[in-house]
């Protein structure tokens, strides 16, 4: 959820309109997540078969072919789907409770 | 100049939407709906008008049609009846949720069951709550006029607007039509100018997100001061429309209502033989009036409770039932009444279900019963 103070009737665009492009990068999805992808540094080869994998697109890279890597999962949008563990031919994405990272 | 023409209802309503000529139509034929449609297509296949004309498979796809093009930024118009109203309404609440100036007639039908295609108003009725305008019209003159009104309404208020009339009764009877010039009546209505049309790629927008807890209650609540700001703009549109017509735009008509003793209430084709007992009454001395409504959403409380208060005893006339409740048009007529803290004696009157005739003789026992306080309860009017 978007941490903006939520806003009254007469402030809002009418007919329910969003009238601001890009904006669904404000909805922040992450805490839907019930299970969280566990990436496993030394397992992972980088091959990039889990980045494109990703509905959310919300596995990072960083650097060009050949020298391509991907980074840490973007937990604010990640929904914990599980699709990267499952494509992951290494087993380097570990799906885990998220119950378990609660602080 | 007008030129009197020889038109059915139906036809006075196409005729108005030749004037206009919306950018798109889409529409599924059913009875009495269906001549509205089949004239309009031919002024699209002769070229008569530049609309786009979407032959769609159902209802729920002719409105859905029209709320896509709506949005897009075409003026956009439609008609139906009955069970056709019956499989749009899921997509009436989108319409005036997306704040979309579509503008529809209505010919009047019953619902099924048992299936009947004659006048009753328990299709718009049953649709009074889904935040459309609702204009109902007497004949196809009032349907015509109306039409041209429904426009400029819906496009200055960001509604949808239902231009109601009696199926068969005003959709398939001819009438002489004063139809007013082609030039005036366009400059009238005027180009649309869209609001936040989604063809605009310079000012992105998203139509129809998901609304949960957090903003549904706002957006909704939004469309109340929109039906207040309909109120306000039917009647100065209204008075642009009468330098062409010279008629009155009212929220409703009195008729021989300032010094009535009884007065009936009913709204469309009924109007007009109830009109014509109250000449005859008025004859014989009898102080007889109507009050006959012609916008029902927003409803006119305040004005139908002046109109009304001094008037000892009323008849309200519905064409449609509430099932274990008020009938529509008299649990109106009541709350404008109990605001008006009138002490005037109320009934409602059911008739014409499914198309069952109401004739002179009907109307002129109602205002002797009513003028001799006989009326006991809930009437129905021609029923076994």
């Amino acid at each position: 959820m978007s941490k903006e103070k939520l806003k009254g009737y007469k402030e809002i665009p009418i007919g329910g309109l969003i009238t601001e492009p890009g904006s669904a990068k404000k909805f922040k999805t992450g805490d839907w997540r019930s299970f969280r992808p566990v990436w496993l540094q030394d397992k992972c080869t980088h091959c990039m078969i889990c980045p494109p994998s990703c509905p959310d697109d919300c596995i990072p890279t960083e650097g060009n072919l050949p020298n391509i890597k991907r980074k840490e999962t973007d937990f604010d949008y990640c929904k914990g789907c599980g699709i990267c563990a499952q494509v992951c031919p290494f087993k380097a994405i570990e799906m885990k409770e998220e119950s378990g990272f609660i602080k | 100049m007008a030129k009197i023409k020889a038109l059915t209802g139906a036809e006075a309503s196409a005729e108005a939407m030749r004037q206009i000529n919306p950018d798109v139509c889409a529409a599924f034929p059913i009875t009495p709906q269906t001549p509205v449609m089949q004239k309009f297509a031919e002024f699209v296949a002769d070229g008569i008008v530049k609309s786009e004309f979407i032959c769609v498979e159902s209802e729920h796809s002719a409105m859905s049609a029209c709320v896509g093009s709506s949005a897009a930024g075409a003026r956009t118009m439609t008609a139906t009846s009955s069970a056709g109203l019956a499989l749009m309404w899921e997509i009436l609440g989108i319409a005036s949720g997306l704040r979309l100036p579509i503008v529809m007639t209505i010919v009047n039908r019953a619902l099924s069951a048992p299936i009947n295609i004659h006048c009753d108003h328990s299709d718009s009725m049953g649709a009074r709550d889904q935040g459309w305008v609702q204009i109902y019209s007497e004949n196809a003159q009032e349907s015509y006029e109306n039409t041209l009104l429904a426009v400029r309404l819906a496009e200055k208020v960001l509604l949808p607007v239902m231009v109601c009339q009696d199926g068969f009764i005003t959709s398939h009877g001819v009438e002489n039509v004063a139809v007013y010039d082609d030039n005036k009546v366009k400059s009238f209505v005027g180009e649309l100018k869209p609001y936040k049309p989604l063809l605009n790629v310079d000012d992105p927008v998203t139509y129809g997100p998901l609304q949960l807890t957090d903003y549904y209650f706002e957006t909704k609540r939004q469309q109340e001061p929109a039906m207040e700001e309909a109120k306000k703009a039917y009647q100065a549109i209204g008075k642009e429309l009468k330098k062409i017509t010279g008629n009155d735009y009212g929220y409703f008509e009195e008729y021989q209502l300032k010094d009535a003793k009884a007065a009936i209430v009913v709204l469309n084709s009924t109007a007009g033989t109830t009109k014509a007992v109250i000449d005859k009454l008025r004859q014989k001395g009898k102080k007889v009036g109507l009050l006959k409504i012609k916008l029902f959403r927003p409803f006119p409380y305040e004005e139908v409770g002046r109109a009304l208060k001094n008037i000892s005893s009323i008849a309200v006339l519905d064409r449609s039932e509430s099932f274990g409740a008020n009938a529509p048009v008299f649990g109106e007529i009541k709350n404008a009444l109990y605001d008006a803290k009138s002490k005037a004696k109320l009934h409602s009157c059911i008739f014409g279900l499914g198309g069952r005739n109401i004739y002179e003789k009907d109307i002129e026992d109602l205002f002797s019963k009513l003028l001799t306080n006989k009326l006991k309860g809930k009437e129905y009017i021609g029923v076994r």
